[in-house]
């Protein structure tokens, strides 16, 4: 019997070990330090920097070109947008944007990229292949959030200012509708249905869900944690799970990332991060949430299905934006 | 002096603003125009009273407070709503408030407990005061001695300054304030800042570096409580700025900033509402749940007994931001921001709650 019991202890640790390998499929996170100039590179799994390189000037908004090749980079202070290998960090090519790029998003199409540029009112459309500014379309006063629907045709800007979401048609590159919400909307984003729009306002301290089909709104969550004052509760970045069930919220200067149920809107939990967390980004199989942390200049990794922090690693000075490769 | 205003001075923010306001607008058909009127107080009552009557509503007043006080009550009944951006004076929000002005500038009140406060978290709570001759400084070292009480600071000692400065244009006028103010700072109790009120900003830039003893100077100089600072890049202001400078080739003042305010509390009003109804937009602006982004942040939002915008103030040296207040730590069981400047219990305005 004693054999037995030890034959099984050896199965539950076997076991133990193969799930923590299939769970660490290693995935590159890219982080943007806005302060250092510099992008820090993590490996999901270790959930260690291996590497940090210089980049452009003011590094904030950051994605990936679709086949995991470039991260591109708003480098607001340059006034452009900057390319970079993903695999070397070597620079690759600059794109044209406005002045002052602060967030930008691919089309599926894998070459169109949206540019939102803070300075000027506008948001510009470039080629990254060519490095053509394809055009540029009028918004409000500072655009900032740019959320792509799943299937390429709409493009959503909020006005930082003007307090608007800006429904912009992909084809036309025209505004079609604009709905107002509350204060400093900063953060846009579609569900995979593409049955909901979340935009979070972060002076307003909300975050506004409408039906893109008709540009209701159907929802507005509120925030309320104990001890923290209602001026702190800041919510800027925004993820939804592959599966549209979970919403994560960044809520700035009030250290937490919201946990909110999709269907009721219902916050469910309060996930204490680092300071000043604004923007996130999900590992491709959607296991872990990386959250950046600009005034402790740590990132945060939450475990998705747990909804718990599990570790916050050491960046540059000012992380702002995050992103993860698609393998 | 360095720092002379602007001959737009103010008006620069509201045309700012109107742009701000005028791109939201673009996508709800709505427009906004500013007028610029100069004159005496006679002459802008009667410009005022004829703007209103052909159905200009949202007034931007730069007045002295007296002044202030007659143009508010020549105008009493009217529907226009009046937002103060130029006098700072507490008196004009608590005694002699009115029911249609809106004070957008921050009062003497509020800018003293954000440098109390600031002070008193980086632990040097005993200070000096040293207050001009004039009604207003007086008024100004009230604001000081009442904010040491509020938050713990000392007020070790108070000397009055009487003495003409020596003109600093004359040939030797530099030679005669380097002697002139350390003899006047000699021999006074120990202190951790010397604090300045001098409300006409006449002779307090005088004081750094030309104490008895090395200390730090604030109040009208050195360290100073404002609404803005043109170094502020803090949630946006970058941006805000660039607007600005690129319309204006300049730098932002408070006055500036407080008229943009001003300006964006009606296009706020405006969006939100979607009228340009005065009645509509006036009782929303009034109403609790009005707030406005300004750039500090957090939302702005008037106080409803006495009409005072409830915002973060800067406090800040000429070239740098050092930090902004309320500081941690001081609470309000509503609002932090009404830590700074008078709170409602004690308020002797009464046209708002009447």
């Amino acid at each position: 019997m004693p054999r037995l019991s030890l034959f099984r202890s050896a199965l539950i640790s076997a076991a133990a070990i193969s799930l923590t390998a299939s769970s660490a499929d290693a995935f590159t996170a890219y982080v943007t330090n806005e302060k250092d100039n510099t992008v820090s590179v993590i490996d999901t799994e270790k959930l260690e920097v291996i590497k940090t390189a210089k980049v452009g000037q003011r590094p904030r908004g950051i994605v990936m070109s679709n086949d995991g090749k470039w991260i591109i980079i708003c480098t607001s202070d340059d006034n452009d947008v900057k390319v970079y290998d993903a695999k070397t960090l070597e620079y690759v090519k600059t794109l044209p944007s406005g002045p002052d790029p602060e967030l930008l998003v691919l089309h599926p199409d894998g070459n169109r990229l949206y540019i939102a540029n803070e300075d000027d009112n506008l948001v510009t459309v470039v080629d990254i292949h060519t490095g053509q500014v394809i055009t540029e379309i009028p918004v409000g006063v500072e655009p900032e959030g740019m959320g792509m629907s799943p299937d390429g045709k709409v493009i959503v800007n909020t006005s930082e200012t003007t307090n608007m979401a800006h429904f912009i048609d992909t084809t036309e590159h025209k505004t079609f509708d604009n709905v107002l919400v509350d204060s400093r909307p900063r953060v846009a984003i579609f569900n995979a249905a593409q049955t909901q729009l979340w935009v979070s306002s972060e002076v307003g301290g909300t975050v506004t869900v409408i039906n893109p089909a008709d540009r209701k709104i159907i929802g507005k969550i509120h925030f309320e944690i104990p001890g923290i004052t209602r001026e702190a509760i800041q919510p800027v970045g925004i993820r939804i799970t592959k599966d549209d069930k979970i919403a994560f919220v960044a809520l700035g200067p009030a250290n937490r990332v919201a946990v909110i149920d999709t269907t009721t809107f219902k916050v469910l939990k309060y996930i204490l991060v680092g300071q000043r967390v604004w923007q996130m980004y999900f590992t491709p199989d959607n296991k872990l949430l990386f959250t950046t942390n600009g005034a402790s200049n740590d990132v945060t990794a939450i475990d998705v299905a747990n909804q718990k922090a599990i570790k916050s690693i050491k960046v540059g000075r000012y992380p702002w934006g995050v992103v993860v490769s698609p393998n | 002096m360095l720092d002379l205003p602007a001959k737009d001075d103010g008006i620069a923010g509201a045309k700012l603003a109107i742009e701000d306001n005028n791109t939201t607008g673009r996508f709800l058909n709505q427009t906004f125009k500013l007028d610029v009127l100069n004159g005496d107080v006679d002459e802008l009552i009667k410009g005022a009273t004829e703007k209103v009557a052909a159905g200009d509503s949202f007034i931007i007043a730069d007045l002295e407070p007296d002044a202030l006080l007659k143009f508010a009550d020549a105008l009493a009944g009217k529907p226009a709503v009046i937002f103060n951006v130029g006098s700072p004076d507490t008196r004009l929000r608590e005694e002699d408030c009115r029911a249609n002005v809106l004070h957008i500038a921050p009062s003497h009140a509020m800018l003293a407990d954000a440098l109390a406060q600031y002070l008193v978290w980086k632990k040097w709570p005993n200070w000096l005061l040293v207050y001009g001759p004039r009604p207003e400084d007086k008024l100004l070292a009230d604001s000081y001695r009442h904010a040491a009480k509020k938050f713990g600071g000392k007020i070790v000692e108070e000397r009055e300054f009487k003495e003409p400065t020596g003109s600093r244009r004359a040939d030797g006028g530099f030679e005669q304030v380097q002697q002139q103010i350390p003899t006047f700072m000699q021999g006074a109790k120990d202190h951790d800042v010397v604090l300045v009120a001098d409300a006409g900003n006449l002779f307090a830039d005088y004081f750094p570096y030309r104490t008895w003893i090395p200390r730090p100077v604030a109040g009208s100089a050195g360290l100073v409580a404002s609404s803005w600072h043109p170094a502020l890049e803090l949630w946006g202001g970058t941006q805000f700025q660039h607007r600005f400078k690129r319309l204006n080739s300049r730098n932002m003042r408070p006055i500036d900033y407080d008229a943009w305010v001003a300006t964006r509390v009606v296009g706020e009003a405006a969006t939100r509402k979607q009228t340009s109804d005065f009645k509509v937009l006036s009782s929303f602006i009034h109403s609790p749940g009005f707030e406005v982004a300004a750039f500090k942040g957090v939302a702005t939002s008037f106080r409803s007994w006495n009409g005072q915008l409830r915002q973060p103030i800067i406090v800040g040296t000429p070239k740098l931001l050092v930090s902004v207040s309320p500081q941690q730590g001081f609470l309000h069981q509503s609002s932090v921001l009404d830590t700074l400047g008078i709170d409602k219990p004690e308020t002797k305005c009464k046209a708002y709650t009447q």
